[in-house]
């Protein structure tokens, strides 16, 4: 290599690494802006109750008020808050992977009639917050006799128009190769779905599955709107219940939060590997 | 193992006609290469028999039945993609078994004849290697074994060796042949390089615009090409081809070409051409009978006199370039005897392989 091309490399080279620099910076800036909450809400959460605001800006307790956890879990019946929550976010999850899956494969590798549109129509959906539809759908699920039921709660989100189109991408990506390889293996069309294009894209899958769950399990509007006994509550609806009528002290809410970050948490780490992978694939977030 | 018959084949996209009606008989155990120039419809053909694609008309028969109907699963056919197409997920093994798994085949049986066709394309040692670890002839091993291992009444073949270099290249193609004369199935085989067409073939047929042009062993088409499009779509380098007009002289027929060049007919093929004289047409022949000058005395030999422009040698032979009036002609002389580019030399045209094509209807006479 001639010297003045080995100079130019090891200029580029650095301008590499001093934009890997700029770039930890600016992720650690981020990080750092995402984590304070959560460590304060940590911390806080084993804080004496009466002494909150006045410690706000203490991070580590001077003693460590253990009981909180336990105080609010006696006052209201969180466990079963917290399995209504449960139940419903993985019946969402598991109905989205399932079913996103199959709509994301449809309108991934079929052509049929009016295909666009379907796909369009599914889009549009997107365009609509919850707030508009909120009275609607309340009327459909009134209809059907469902308010104060799991059912009620977890219907209108069992197929997500986004999880159907993360899926969609996900999979056109996949060479149609593959597919006719199958089908002269002599696979049918349930088994190329399962054993050929769901294994080429886990890491979408995972995303749509934390996705979901997460997006489910603290939700506030639509339970608010469809559940009323006690029974069915969930446990953002019993935060906030819990606040109110007992005016407990925030450290017991927050420790009643710590707890609900706990499964989300969970299945990421279960998760992370083909989820870091996702992020990557589909570009969000 | 079963042949496979085409009736009047058609495939429509649309308006697009990308296959304009085939008809084609490949008899049981023949290796069948499918040539032609980009887009003229070999893929389309392929997956057409494959069942990947619908037949808009005729039929496609297996072993005598009419197929078109059925599912790819159930047509017992197996094909190699262009990209080989292996399951990225699965190890090589689960690759292979696949489609023994599939059709429900015991376990013991379905070891067995994975490690057999292992064996025959010696990938033994790769059977718990995913494809991403291997090397691109190895993935074509690979595809091929996929392929073997169903044992199915026929192959498909689409481009199997364009993603390959050109050694490995030459090296597949003898391990294909080798393949196919140890298992000898029916295989029907795409391609867009005729040397690989012309050696692995038993039939070689060139389709152009959705349509054969001609079909036969290779050797027929080299020497005995049809149509002005085969005479020089087959052989390398191309066929040089050069007009002129058939005229009477006293002494016989005679092609008269550009830049006063004149050519005798020779007597056993006087009758053939008589019909044409006094007309225009083309006149084909291939580099390697345009030589040196060699037998004085044959009466199919003409000598004539022409300036270099490039001459190229590869050792064994050297190729020759020059102008005959527009047209730029090619021809092969022996390194010993070429001269230098701007030099003039005398060369030989072995005229008992000449073609010649009449240009209204592009068809050899
Ligand atoms: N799905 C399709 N829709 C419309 N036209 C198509 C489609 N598939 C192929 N064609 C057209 O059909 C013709 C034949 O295509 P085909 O793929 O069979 O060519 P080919 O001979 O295999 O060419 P190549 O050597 O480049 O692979 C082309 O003109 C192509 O544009
Ligand atoms: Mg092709």
């Amino acid at each position: 290599m001639s010297p003045s091309g080995k100079r130019s490399a090891s200029f580029a080279r650095l301008k590499l690494r001093s934009r890997g620099w700029l770039g930890s910076l600016l992720l650690a800036a981020l990080a750092f802006g995402f984590v304070v909450p959560i460590l304060w809400m940590l911390t806080t959460s084993f804080q004496a109750g009466d002494r909150m605001y006045e410690l706000s800006t203490v991070w580590i307790p001077s003693a460590w008020h253990f009981e909180n956890y336990s105080n609010a879990l006696s006052r209201s019946p969180f466990s079963q808050y917290f399995l209504n929550s449960g139940i419903v976010a993985i019946a969402v999850m598991v109905s989205n992977v399932v079913f996103c899956t199959i709509a994301g494969y449809g309108l991934a590798k079929f052509r049929f009639p009016g295909d666009r549109y379907v796909l369009l129509v599914i889009l549009a959906t997107l365009m609509l917050p919850l707030e508009v539809t909120l009275v609607p759908t309340f009327l459909v699920i009134h209809g059907f006799g469902w308010l104060n039921t799991y059912q009620g709660l977890a219907g209108p989100f069992l197929i997500d128009a986004f999880g159907v189109f993360l899926m969609r991408q996900s999979m056109l990506s996949i060479p149609a190769d593959y597919i006719e390889a199958a089908r002269m293996d002599g696979a049918g069309e349930l088994r190329i779905l399962l054993q050929i294009i769901v294994p080429q894209c886990l890491p979408a899958l995972a995303v749509l599955a934390v996705f979901s769950f997460r997006d489910n399990w603290d939700q506030f509007l639509w339970p608010l709107t469809v559940v009323s006994q006690d029974e069915f509550r969930t446990f953002p609806l019993g935060l906030v219940r819990f606040a109110e009528d007992y005016g407990s002290p925030p450290t017991e809410q927050l420790a009643i939060a710590v707890l609900a970050t706990i499964p989300t948490v969970l299945l990421f780490v279960v998760l992370q590997r083909a989820v870091n992978r996702g992020f990557g694939l589909s570009g969000l977030k | 193992m079963a042949g496979v018959t085409l009736r009047d084949v058609v495939k429509r996209y649309g308006t697009v006609e990308a296959v304009r009606g085939i008809s084609l008989d490949i008899p049981d155990k023949q290796f069948v290469a499918l040539v032609g120039p980009s887009g003229c419809g070999k893929s389309t053909m392929l997956r057409m028999i494959a069942g990947l694609e619908e037949i808009t008309e005729g039929e496609i028969c297996l072993g005598g039945e009419v197929i078109n109907d059925v599912a790819p699963k159930d047509r017992d056919i197996a094909m190699v993609f262009q990209n080989y197409a292996l399951y990225p997920h699965m190890s090589v093994f689960e690759n292979m078994s696949f489609g023994l798994r599939m059709r429900r085949i015991p376990a013991s049986e379905i070891r067995k004849r994975v490690e057999d066709a292992a064996a025959i394309l010696d990938i033994t040692e790769l059977l718990g290697r995913r494809p991403r670890q291997l090397s691109g002839g190895q993935r074509q091993r690979a595809a091929m074994g996929r392929a073997i291992v169903r044992n199915p009444q026929v192959f498909l073949f689409d481009e199997p060796l364009s993603n390959l270099d050109a050694k490995l290249r030459v090296q597949m193609r003898t391990e294909i042949k080798r393949l196919h004369q140890k298992i000898r199935t029916t295989t029907i085989y795409v391609t867009h390089d005729q040397v690989e067409a012309m050696t692995l073939a038993d039939c070689v047929v060139v389709m152009n615009g959705g349509l054969i042009e001609q079909f036969g062993p290779p050797q027929d088409l080299y020497h005995a090409p049809r149509t002005r499009f085969v005479a020089g779509f087959i052989g390398s380098p191309a066929m040089n081809f050069l007009d002129c007009r058939l005229e009477q002289r006293a002494t016989g027929l005679s092609l008269s070409l550009a830049g006063g060049l004149c050519f005798a007919v020779p007597v056993s093929r006087s009758e053939r051409y008589r019909p044409w004289v006094g007309k225009p047409i083309l006149f084909g022949l291939r580099p390697e009978h345009i030589t040196d000058v060699r037998d004085h005395a044959r009466e199919d030999r003409a000598e004539f006199t022409v300036t270099m422009d490039v001459v190229e040698s590869s050792g064994m032979e050297t190729m020759v370039y020059f102008m005959i009036g527009e047209a730029e002609v090619c021809g092969r002389v022996e390194t010993s005897r070429a001269v230098e580019p701007g030099q003039s030399m005398q060369l030989q045209a072995n005229l008992g392989h000449m073609h010649l094509i009449d240009p209204a209807t592009n068809l050899v006479i």
